[in-house]
């Protein structure tokens, strides 16, 4: 073949004639790119799923305490004893009672982040958000040990106030009782919602960012007062944020098992259930078991909320 | 008095719950540092009864906190280089056309970190258990690699987005080939993201506890020695003084990231 003759340059090396056969067989090069992650998640991530659900079909020997690998429904009915299905419960209250809060304490920085922090602020607001997400989770709960300890800084500073009454009254209600906030279940749940709210701003404001101006402008020239113009404009369009964040909180609480064993009663949750089936009991089939109950959990979840229409407006 | 609606600024509640918001997540975190200078080692006590820096000698000097450490900085580096090969290769192919299982596979990528730690965890250790596979940092290593790659992806297909396909075409219309595009162009216009994950994947790996909680055995990380300092505490001062470590090197990575893709519709870390 004449290439003088040819506008396309002659090949030189391996290099040149590999790029030939990338561009004249685009999905060639498109399989060498996704094989890698592809396999590893499949393999990795895929298969180790596929291992916890077998793992949960088998039983423990009661005598032996060895895993009979033979498949049995055993251990999911197990699920329904009285003091698993208490673990259960309490969790998904625990989860629900984090997010709620989550929303309502999320959405003033949210809202003040998406439409009034500007130039330096608005980097301020995006970093005061990131730096706690990201910084060391169990630096952040061990700072909350600190904070709620008997002796420690709220203690402190509602003797200072004379503000410790409001501690005493938490600590008598029935269900949360403790000798100080780090061992009450209140405290956890404080501690949930510190860790996981900037989970839930994050989209928050990103679905608040997408609200037009333009909108809110209609809005107060049809007549609408603030809190009308927030009922019915600000606060549906901000719904698939909520929603999303949501969905964070609530999955991240369902599965946590070093809060509660740091801050709280050492009250069970599915998370510590599973952490300990799987280690000092030994019980890896139930603790497989365990660990399939948040994912149901999330499933129901996110069909409810596919339900209520919450991601139309994604 | 309606007209106000519009646009008048914030009012001073909202800006009083925005900011004490803020200030709710920020200062938690300066007890830590005020901790690991108080002379009180059994108890909470606030405020510390005195103020000392032997504390810094005495994590110094104690043996049982350095394999911890340097376990934890050899499963972050090699974790984050795996994330940032396998995620680099996810976003370019994500980026290239629109194929059969894409959005499958954009879902498989995020799985690991959208469901909660304790099941990617537990899946893991069913899995080590079903074929007993003995516990080693690779077992650590496989892991954190897999939560790691979503968020090096997440940075790469954001920057990839962004770049003009033009210039990949002017490229090669100038008689680059594959290679010397990628090297000469794609990889200088990729390269900050790229970075930016590297830095956030490697932060994530080094404090990582709930899934290495699983897969490690009998290994020790540093976040494992500190969960176990804080569940049966001795000197616990010793404790703070680690803790602005893991602190430190989480912190700077995030900061350096930030700014690496700050400008950007991209910014770091909206994907944790």
């Amino acid at each position: 073949m004449p290439m003088t003759t040819s506008a396309i340059l002659p090949a030189k090396g391996s290099a040149d004639r590999l790029t030939g056969t990338f561009w004249r067989r685009p999905n060639l090069l498109l399989l060498l790119l996704v094989t890698p992650p592809l396999l590893w998640l499949g393999v990795v991530y895929l298969g180790s799923l596929a291992a916890l659900l077998l793992q949960s079909f088998y039983s423990i020997d009661e005598f032996s305490g060895v895993v009979k690998e033979e498949f049995t429904l055993k251990t999911y009915a197990e699920l329904f004893r009285a003091q698993n299905l208490d673990i259960i419960l309490r969790t998904v209250v625990m989860a629900a009672a984090v997010t709620l809060t989550c929303a309502i304490l999320a959405f003033p920085i949210a809202y003040y982040a998406a439409r009034f922090a500007k130039g330096h602020w608005k980097a301020a607001f995006y970093l005061g958000v990131m730096l706690p997400l990201w910084s060391s989770y169990l630096v952040k709960v061990y700072a909350w040990k600190l904070i709620l300890a008997k002796e420690g800084v709220l203690t402190w500073a509602a003797d200072g106030t004379g503000t410790g009454f409001v501690i005493e009254g938490l600590l008598s209600v029935p269900g949360l009782e403790g000798s100080s906030l780090s061992t009450s279940p209140f405290g956890t749940f404080l501690v949930f919602v510190y860790i996981w709210l900037p989970y839930m701003i994050l989209p928050m404001q990103a679905a608040l960012e997408r609200v037009p101006t333009s909108m809110l402008e209609a809005s107060a020239d049809l007549g609408a007062t603030r809190r009308q113009t927030f009922r019915t404009v600000i606060l549906p369009l901000a719904m698939p944020g909520v929603i999303a964040g949501s969905i964070f909180t609530f999955s991240l609480t369902l599965g946590d098992y070093i809060i509660p064993q740091i801050v709280g009663n050492s009250a069970r949750f599915i998370g510590l259930t599973v952490y300990q089936l799987q280690g000092t009991a030994g019980n890896i089939p139930l603790a497989a078991a365990f660990a399939v109950v948040p994912i149901i959990i999330m499933l129901i979840y996110l069909t409810l909320a596919k339900r209520a229409g919450a991601f139309d407006a994604l | 008095m309606r007209s106000d609606a519009r646009n008048d600024g914030p009012s001073l509640l909202l800006k009083i719950t925005a900011i004490g918001g803020l200030l709710f997540l920020h200062l938690p975190i300066l007890f830590i540092f005020l901790y690991a200078f108080t002379t009180e080692e059994r108890t909470y006590q606030f405020p510390p009864p005195g103020l000392t820096t032997k504390w810094f000698a005495v994590a110094w000097n104690r043996p049982d906190i350095w394999p911890p450490l340097f376990l934890s900085i050899k499963v972050a580096a090699i974790a984050t280089v795996m994330a940032m090969i396998l995620g680099t290769l996810a976003a370019a192919a994500m980026s290239r056309a629109r194929f059969f299982g894409r959005d499958q596979l954009s879902l498989l990528i995020i799985l690991p970190i959208a469901l909660p730690g304790v099941i990617t965890g537990m899946s893991l250790r069913s899995a080590f258990g079903i074929m007993d596979i003995p516990f080693s940092t690779w077992t650590i290593v496989l892991g954190h690699a897999t939560f790691c790659i979503v968020i090096v992806y997440n940075n790469a297909v954001a920057r990839m987005r962004r770049l003009s396909g033009g210039i990949m075409e002017a490229s090669a219309d100038l008689g680059a080939n594959s290679f010397q595009t990628f090297r000469y162009i794609l990889m200088p216009n990729l390269g900050s993201a790229l970075l930016a994950g590297g830095m956030l994947a490697f932060a994530l790996s080094f404090d990582e506890v709930i899934v290495t909680t699983f897969t490690a055995g009998q290994q020790s990380t540093l976040p494992i020695w500190m969960l176990n300092e804080l569940v049966r505490p001795r000197q616990r001062p010793v404790t703070n003084v680690v803790a602005i470590v893991v602190f430190a090197a989480t912190f700077v990575p995030i900061l350096i990231a930030y700014y690496l893709t700050r400008g950007g519709s991209e910014t770091a870390g909206m994907g944790k």
